[in-house]
């Protein structure tokens, strides 16, 4: 009879201490390698027995990761910060308050402390908080990997739930923002049963700009938890562009919001509960980016 | 004196006081001893092996790959288990939900469990096991399961309490019914009839501590086990009863306890440990996982229940009627008959009928849920009768007042009530600033009365006095929240002591007699009485030494504020002798000072509370807030005041959870869909008000002090208060428990095309 | 692959074998006998096992052992000054804010946390500080209490 042997089921934990290191070990790896960022979502999901890593790459002894940077081309978070570093950048939740938001609705103060926007992004679940509010601020991924680094609309991470773009040993570094326009305000809002400490049943963020009269110029909205992706609804967007939040064009918004559902039914919320509060929370986003954005 | 322990009104020194507890200086410093914090030197980690299906024969389980894992000291199924239950049922059904024989009846049914050197090497050895299933048809809830047409799950189940016996097997175990008077003559007296059906969801416990163990059994057949239960004397004799061991053999210590509920009345892992740990020869400690204690432990019965009730226009309930369902998991319980008898126990029934049915389904066994099956019947009852009150302009709080049951009432479910507390917690309800506070827009206000039995049950405790007058006294029933400063102030009161000279500590199984669980409400109701007879006993003994000391006839001695105090000729003369003198000269007069009680703790006075909620509906989401919330229950007596209010707050805070949003999800494929923390949504500290109690003493005239259980009644009212709110503020009848934001929305959405389509017609 | 972790724990140098997958949580209570470290869920959804590490609240379950390496740690058994209870320690016992206790390790490390970031909060301040932390026994009531009346007397105004 075979001796099985618990040698079999060892597992690798690496520290690499810079980028060009990580992508290497992230490239020449064997079998199962996952990158340990705030481990929220990579450790209670081994601790589940649902995934059994080989190799573990701990990012954050990376210095040029776990920093939040106001560049020429807008705020770069590096995919080592952990969520609550976002919420004490008074300059970030100033310009971008939306996302702030979203990404400070991870998870309970305990969660904060380790979670970051990058794994909410990589793990590539419908209903992260941090991915619409991303999407309405037209957010960019920066992308390293054996061949280099590349750019890509944060749109295009995420392919499906648990499945990134990404390729073997690519990795995302950090999110870039755009630099915020003035008269422009962004918000996300989410529905959970519990004040706290849940999972979006149903989310929508919005990013408005507004000219000097209070009149939309540019619109964005996103939404959560109500399709395999996050989405980003270029229909609603366009239903507020030109208008300055009347009913009905908030009415035409909310429309083109629940068209663009196409939710599952499960053990958090139903098909038509989805569809039917994807509309209504964008409505109440869209107020707040406005009130944000100047608008009155 | 003595066993006497009737009722006698008394001005109380230490008993009413809020000193800090014994045991929370090792809580507050991580010292305390918890079920996963203990070691045996040479301990394996057990694991447990569960089924992923609901329903299927075992055809085959293949373990020899598992064994021969290098690490692996034990693997054990249904074998090693063998059957010493001697055809009783119940023992045979709690040993076949430890590890299933023949069949596995739910998803997270235990079928083999492993013990190797370290944890990393049993999570391997599990997954070396193979399990062959012959898959049956699975039904899982309740009100399918009641149907004909349902999968039966147990060929050998006919229900019982009807005749004549049923020729068909059934999912429907048992059925039971009470009341009395005659109901169809009450409904003809009524004005107006209300008749509605109500579900509610599975809910667990939700104790924060998981079930863990330490189990050891030596070469010599004797054994010991450590364990976090809310009964060690209770899980040595099913423990030894499972294991064919002699009860003493086994020497159970309970640990300090991270939440029961009533789901650590039972055992689950506990004989797996001791199981493997007979086969491995080496100690076992087990700890379930999160994800475990939700899917095979603790729930409570998801119900599905009728309710017909009739009321006279100025306000008298003519009749009222009951039909329960209550899943029971897959073996038979007696949940719904608990249902049967509580859901009106609030009121003067003048005709009532009950009845209640135990229906079986693929889902874990259920357990007792602080004031068992109590919450699910009155959240039926509770409704019906907010909306008689609207129907006859009546404030809600007066019909209830006017109908209330009294001293002399007979109960619902048949004996004649004492001295209760339904009445006046009514009236301090309607004199509750809360009652007249303003409402905003879609806010709401609703309110409910709960009923429990409450049980005392058999207790023994040991009072033994040092050589330097300290006090300790040991009890066999387990602390759960506080009962060990509770008991201390009763000794220090009864002793004329103290309480920093009087410790409580909790005895092993070796120490004391049989003691009950710590469930029922009985804990400081059943081992403070006990506690008082120890007392007493040792009080005889310290007059005894006193007389010897003095050298006078001991009817000369008294005990008075914690002395002996000589009487008659020459007492002038003799200085009253403490606690501390006459122990220091224990050794000459006779001996260790100790007072030793065994009783059956008869007459726990029975409960009840009134809830006051306010909430605040989202009308665009269906989203609820909990705004305001005021308990007030009757206590007897409370012993440590702030002990009683941490129980009504918690228990109205678990009932708030079960209203909103608590409920076991399964799948189609008959799998738990949500077994942890993220998306079983127990309230977190942001979802709750402050939670206002107002504590009513009506003394319970079958304890020395008064006291009644004070732990289980809190989570009765909460269902139907916040569902009356949540009615009030939206005016749609919730019906359906829990209230979650997508069942709101929907129940407002079909209201609103009701109402459409009425102005339509 | 067992790795060797040289960290500080409550203030001591502590060196500490562990797999390489071993959480944080686990190394704390197996390898140094630190139970006041409570799992109560292992998937961060419960709070029991809190700490701090460099002085940010986390839960420990959701960080690996290895982790550790060169950081600092801090668990319910450094919260008190030797034998004088912090005043969180203290109003938790006069305030009744544990029934079973097995959520408090946790719960007064977050508040200590919360307190040190915040010294004055608001109850609503208090309530999502701590919602990362479940307490089954008490509607968190008597324990937000517990936390107000420590702030106060942290403040110097009692």
């Amino acid at each position: 009879m075979r001796r099985y042997d618990t040698r079999d089921i060892a597992v690798q934990y690496l520290a690499p201490q810079t980028m060009t290191e990580a992508v290497q070990a992230l490239a020449e790896s064997k079998g199962r390698v996952h990158v340990l960022a705030g481990g929220s979502d990579l450790l209670a999901r081994m601790k589940g027995g649902y995934l059994e890593p080989d190799v573990i790459v701990d990012i954050k002894r990376i210095k040029s990761m776990s920093v939040i940077k106001k560049r020429a081309e807008g705020f770069s978070i590096g995919a080592g910060v952990p969520c609550i570093h976002m919420g004490r950048h008074s300059a970030l939740k100033k310009a971008w308050p939306g996302v702030v938001e979203a990404a400070g609705l991870i998870g309970s103060d305990q969660i904060q402390g380790r979670c970051t926007i990058v794994g909410n992004l990589c793990n590539a679940s419908p209903a992260a908080d941090s991915v619409p509010a991303l999407f309405a601020a037209g957010a960019m991924a920066v992308i390293q990997g054996p061949k280099g680094e590349r750019i890509i609309n944060i749109e295009n991470v995420v392919k499906g739930p648990g499945k990134t773009s990404l390729k073997k040993g690519e990795m995302v570094e950090r999110i870039q923002l755009p630099v915020k326009q003035a008269r422009s305000g962004d918000a996300y809002l989410r529905l959970t049963p519990r004040t706290e400490m849940d999972i979006a049943i149903v989310s929508a963020s919005v990013n408005l700009t507004l000219d000097r009269a209070g009149t939309v110029t540019e619109a964005r909205v996103a939404l959560g938890a109500v399709a395999p992706v996050a989405l980003l609804v270029a229909k609603a967007g366009k239903a507020l562009i030109g208008t300055q939040l009347d009913d009905e064009a908030l009415e035409t918004m909310a429309a083109a919001c629940r068209d663009a559902c196409d939710p599952i039914d499960d053990k958090r919320g139903t098909i038509d509960y989805r569809t039917r509060v994807a509309g209504v929370l964008a409505t109440r986003a869209a107020k707040l980016a406005w009130q944000r954005a100047g608008g009155k | 004196m003595g066993n006497d322990t009737k009722y006698k009104a008394r001005t109380f020194r230490a008993v009413g006081t809020r000193p800090v507890r014994p045991d929370g200086i090792d809580k507050v410093t991580g010292r305390a001893r918890y079920g996963a914090d203990f070691s045996m030197p040479g301990q394996l980690v057990g694991r447990v092996l569960r089924s992923d299906v609901p329903h299927a024969t075992i055809k085959k389980i293949e373990t020899a790959k598992a064994e021969a894992l290098p690490g692996v000291k034990a693997v054990i199924t249904a074998k090693d288990l063998p059957d010493y239950t001697d055809g009783d049922e119940e023992l045979y059904a709690v040993l076949d939900n430890c590890m299933a024989r023949k069949k596995v009846l739910y998803d997270g049914h235990a079928v083999a469990a492993v013990a190797a050197v370290d944890e990393k090497t049993a999570r391997a050895a599990l997954k070396l096991i193979e399990v062959e299933y012959k898959i049956h048809k699975h039904v899982t809830d309740v009100d399918e399961a009641f149907k004909p047409s349902a999968p039966v799950i147990r060929k050998d189940c006919f229900t019982t309490g009807v005749k004549p016996r049923p020729k068909k097997a059934s999912n429907v175990s048992a059925c039971s019914e009470f009341g009395h008077g005659n109901i169809k003559k009450g409904f003809k007296e009524a004005d107006v009839i209300i008749e509605r059906q109500f579900k509610t969801g599975q809910t667990h416990q939700g104790y924060i501590e998981p079930h863990a163990c330490v189990g050891s059994i030596s070469p010599d057949g004797s054994g010991d086990l450590w364990v976090c239960t809310q009964g060690h004397f209770v899980y040595r004799q099913m423990c030894s009863q499972l294991l064919g061991m002699d009860q003493s053999r086994l020497r159970v210590t309970s640990s300090e306890i991270g939440g029961g509920f009533g789901g650590k009345t039972h055992i689950w892992i506990e004989p797996v440990a001791l199981a493997l740990s007979r086969k491995a020869n080496q100690p076992v400690k087990v700890v379930m996982s999160r994800e475990e204690v939700f899917r095979a432990s603790g729930p409570t019965s998801a119900t599905s229940i009728d309710v017909k009730m009739g009321v006279t226009k100025d306000g008298r309930i003519t009749a009222g009627e009951a039909t329960l369902r209550y899943a029971s998991g897959p073996y038979p319980g007696s949940w719904a008959q608990l249902g049967a008898m509580t859901a009106f126990a609030c009121y003067d029934m003048p005709n009532v009928k009950t009845t209640g049915y135990e229906v079986l389904v693929n889902r874990p066994k259920t357990t007792a849920y602080r004031a068992p099956s109590a919450p699910m019947a009155a959240f039926a009852v509770e409704s019906v009768i907010d909306e008689l009150a609207k129907e006859i302009s009546m404030d809600a709080v007066d019909l209830r007042i006017k109908n209330s049951a009294q001293e002399g009432t007979q109960s619902s479910y048949g004996p004649v009530y004492g001295p209760i507390g339904i009445g006046a917690t009514l009236e301090a309800a309607r004199e509750h600033p809360h009652m007249k506070a303003p409402l905003g827009e879609n806010q709401g206000r609703g309110m409910a009365c709960g009923f429990w039995f409450n049980f005392g049950g058999q207790s023994c405790t040991s009072l033994n006095i040092a050589e330097d007058g300290s006090v300790t006294l040991t009890v066999g029933t387990i602390d759960v929240g506080g009962a060990r400063a509770s008991l201390s102030l009763v000794v220090a009161e009864e002793l004329g002591v103290e309480y920093e000279q009087v410790k409580t500590v909790i005895g092993d199984t070796g120490t004391l007699g049989f003691n009950e669980m710590t469930d029922g409400s009985r804990g400081t109701f059943a081992s403070s009485m006990s506690a008082i007879v120890s007392v007493r006993q040792a009080i005889v003994q310290l007059k005894s030494r006193a007389a010897q000391i003095w050298d006078i006839p001991v009817d000369a001695v008294e005990w008075k504020d914690g002395h002996a105090v000589a009487t008659g000729r020459g007492a002038k003369n003799r200085q009253p002798l403490s606690v501390a003198d006459i122990a220091a000269s224990a050794a000459k007069t006779g001996g260790p000072l100790a007072g030793h009680a065994q009783i059956v703790a008869d007459g726990a006075g029975v409960s009840f509370a009134t809830h006051i909620c306010d909430v605040e509906v989202d009308p665009d989401t269906g989203r609820s807030t909990i705004l305001r919330y005021t308990v007030l229950q009757d206590a007897g007596k409370a012993v440590h005041p702030t002990y009683v209010e941490g129980q009504f707050q918690g228990g109205a805070a678990q009932g708030i959870g079960w209203a909103l949003n608590e409920e076991y999800i399964y799948g189609k494929d008959g799998r738990l869909q949500n077994p942890g923390f993220l998306d079983y949504r127990i309230p977190v500290c942001s979802d709750l008000p402050m939670i206002d109690t107002q504590i009513l003493e009506i003394p319970n005239p079958n304890h020395p002090y008064g006291v009644r259980g004070v732990g289980e009644t809190s989570i009765v009212p909460p269902l139907a208060a916040i569902a009356n709110a949540v009615s009030n503020a939206t005016g749609v009848r919730m019906t359906q428990v829990p209230m979650s934001p997508p069942r709101v929305l929907e129940a407002l959405d079909e209201h609103l095309a009701m109402s459409r389509r009425r102005k339509r017609a | 692959m067992s790795l060797l972790i040289e960290t500080t724990v409550n203030g001591d140098q502590r060196e500490f074998v562990c797999e390489a997958d071993e959480t944080l949580m686990d190394a704390l209570r197996n390898r140094m006998s630190l139970t006041g470290v409570k799992e109560g869920c292992g998937t961060g959804d419960c709070g029991a096992c809190s700490i701090l590490l460099d002085g940010e609240l986390v839960c420990s379950c959701l960080v690996l052992g290895a982790e550790a390496a060169g950081r600092t740690i801090e668990t319910v058994e450094g919260i008190s000054d030797g034998d004088e209870l912090h005043p969180l320690q203290q109003k938790f016992l006069e305030h009744a804010a544990l029934q079973c206790g097995i959520c408090t390790p946790g719960f007064l490390v977050a508040a200590k946390a919360l307190l040190e970031r915040n010294p004055n909060p608001t109850e609503e301040e208090i309530r999502y500080g701590l919602a990362g932390n479940l307490c089954r026994c008490t509607g968190y009531d008597k324990i937000v209490r517990a936390v107000q009346a420590a702030a106060v007397e942290m403040n110097g105004e009692s």
